[in-house]
């Protein structure tokens, strides 16, 4: 970086030298006059609190004694030890498991569906994308009322004669209920990544295939797909960020993340440890565990999307 | 679909068989399109058609409420301070849109129009907390407001959304398309710095800042975790947080046509701004998704 900055500043220096010398001073004063006071923001707002959470991750911290005695690594292994932690985890990773290929078929279903559809392509865009815009919290109770034992999804149930399903009540069936919720919010986002994408897919690609006969499955198989992976990739990594920090589903669909810690996850059980049992050193470690995950995630997806593709 | 399919010269029979598929092929597609329609927006209907049902008629299942009546929206406001909640969601998005709007915007064009020692690591750096958890940043920040007193009060709720890193990503994105030729033209002519980026950058870059305005106060509006956890006092709750403990306790009084109510008017202000605002909001979100 630094040889194409002093290469670009040879190139500019050529062409206007004692232009450029004369604002210089004022030019770097209001670069880094701008720049200063969002540095300091997230200095204090962002690095500072990561710091000080890896601090605290270390220590026994009751937020009602003064004494935060270092303790080391006893507040991760404490974790572990944890059934309620360890559940919560594996519930985590489930949301990730299943939310990230529901998504990303529902939203490349969704873009391939509208792909060509010209009239009113606008009007599906826009209706699929409301769900992504609406607040969690009031979704999930709209949900979580339609799922009732009586509510309106087990009443067409019972019109078809078949049973009545505990949905939200069981531990079997709320996961998946709460997973296909977070799934029906973000189809909308995902449809508009894979159309944009799509639409960089050069139309002659498919032209020549038709020609040389491959029928719309094959095309999609050995075209389209092929050439959407970096997106697919992105999109993966995206969404399994976001299911990875799931918080305001459970907090509105389930009763404490049960039944039976169920559907809790990661990020609910650091929300108790903290503001329920003031744990603070028990749920910054635990924060720390989930952002070692996401690094990992955003570290994988870099080194995957750096690769070069061949075709 | 696409004209040059046309031109490929295919036999006649295969080409009569094939426009009979695709006709067959488009109606599915349409089919298919408009389930998916019913399948976003049952719920959304559900919600307002139940806002419009009398209490006692909790049970029925039809989605044309007979009768229908208004007063729970009237019962609504005097059970809880929605009024107040929902002015306090609004203040709030208003304040930090209008930060972030000008931090954002003066970020973004200084790492997008100036070569300067340091530009690539101070965008690293601002990029790299995007990918820091809200969550690893909630217990630290909720630690420093009871020490700054800053617990349960709006400052508090604001600060950590006063600048935005994704914003500055997308002003970076949106600015690197304003012409440098132009910028020179202006300091040639003799504006400092700062009124080239005051009078010619940010009055061309307009439509930039209105989608940045927009995905603010969006996601300001939608924040959960942070209010949730920093918010004590029942008149300062925003929407989200009002609306959570608001559920909780009409549920089990059967209070479900109020929650139905709840959620259509924490919900219907922000559709309305996507519907009206819908081409910036897609626009915006698939260049910053992307890229």
């Amino acid at each position: 970086m630094v040889t194409t900055t002093t290469r670009r500043r040879a190139a500019e220096g050529s062409k206007s030298l004692s232009l450029r010398l004369n604002y210089r001073t004022q030019r770097y004063l209001f670069i880094y006059l701008m720049l200063s006071i969002p540095l300091l923001y997230f200095l204090l707002t962002r690095l500072f609190p990561i710091l000080y959470s890896f601090n605290i991750s270390f220590r026994e911290w009751d937020i009602l004694s003064p004494e935060k005695p270092f303790v080391g690594l006893d507040n991760y292994y404490g974790l572990f030890e944890d059934e309620a932690f360890r559940k919560s985890l594996k519930n985590t990773f489930f949301y990730v498991v299943v939310g990230i290929p529901g998504q990303l078929a529902v939203g490349l279903f969704a873009a391939l569906l509208l792909q060509n559809v010209k009239l009113l392509r606008g009007f599906f865009r826009t209706i699929y994308f409301i769900p992504y815009i609406t607040s969690i919290v009031a979704v999930s109770w709209v949900f979580r009322w339609l799922l009732m034992p009586n509510g309106w999804i087990n009443g067409q149930i019972l019109n078809l004669g078949l049973p009545a399903q505990p949905f939200l009540q069981s531990p079997d069936q709320a996961p998946y209920v709460i997973a296909l919720s977070m799934i029906w919010q973000s189809v909308g986002f995902q449809m508009l990544i894979f159309l944009t994408g799509l639409e960089g897919i050069p139309k002659m690609y498919h032209e020549a295939a038709h020609i040389d006969g491959a029928n719309a499955w094959d095309r999609f198989r050995f075209i389209t797909l092929p050439l959407l992976n970096p997106i697919i990739l992105f999109s993966a990594v995206i969404a399994g960020i976001s299911y990875l920090q799931s918080f305001a589903h459970i907090v509105s669909m389930t009763q404490d993340g049960g039944p039976l810690n169920s559907t809790r996850t990661l990020v609910y059980h650091i929300y108790k440890l903290a503001f329920k049992n003031f744990d603070m050193g028990s749920a910054s470690a635990a924060t720390v565990i989930l952002f070692v995950i996401i690094l990992a995630f955003t570290l994988l997806q870099l080194k995957l999307l750096n690769r070069k593709i061949d075709y | 679909m696409n004209p040059n399919t046309e031109s490929i010269r295919l036999p006649d029979d295969r080409r009569l068989s094939r426009s009979y598929a695709n006709q067959a092929w488009l109606i599915l597609r349409y089919l298919l399109l408009f389930v998916g329609v019913a399948v976003t927006l049952f719920p959304f209907l559900w919600m307002a058609a139940s806002s419009f049902k009398e209490p006692k008629n909790l049970f029925d299942l039809s989605l044309i409420p007979s009768p229908a009546t208004w007063n729970n929206y009237g019962d609504l406001f005097v059970k809880a301070p929605f009024g107040r909640w929902f002015a306090n969601t609004a203040g709030v998005a208003v304040v930090s849109t209008v930060s972030v709007l000008v931090f954002d915007t003066i970020v973004g064009y200084v790492l997008a129009k100036f070569a300067f020692p340091g530009r690539t690591i101070v965008f690293i750096f601002i990029i790299s907390t995007l990918m820091v958890p809200t969550e690893m940043l909630i217990i630290p920040w909720y630690l420093l407001a009871s020490k700054l007193g800053l617990s349960d009060t709006y400052a508090g709720l604001l600060l950590p959304g006063l600048i935005s890193a994704f914003g500055i990503f997308l002003m970076r994105q949106f600015m690197e398309s304003l012409p440098s030729e132009l910028l020179d033209a202006a300091r040639i002519d003799g504006l400092n710095e700062w009124r080239v980026f005051s009078s010619i950058a940010v009055p061309i870059m307009k439509p930039a800042l209105a989608t940045l305005a927009i995905l603010s106060f969006i996601s300001s509006w939608n924040q959960f975790i942070w209010p949730f956890i920093v918010l004590q006092t029942e008149s300062k709750y925003t929407l989200p947080v009002g609306m959570v403990y608001f559920s909780s306790e009409m549920k089990d009084n059967s209070g479900w046509i109020l929650i139905m109510t709840a959620a259509t008017v924490s919900v219907l202000p922000l559709i309305s701004i996507f519907l009206i605002f819908q081409k910036r909001i897609i626009q915006g979100i698939a260049l910053s998704g992307m890229k």
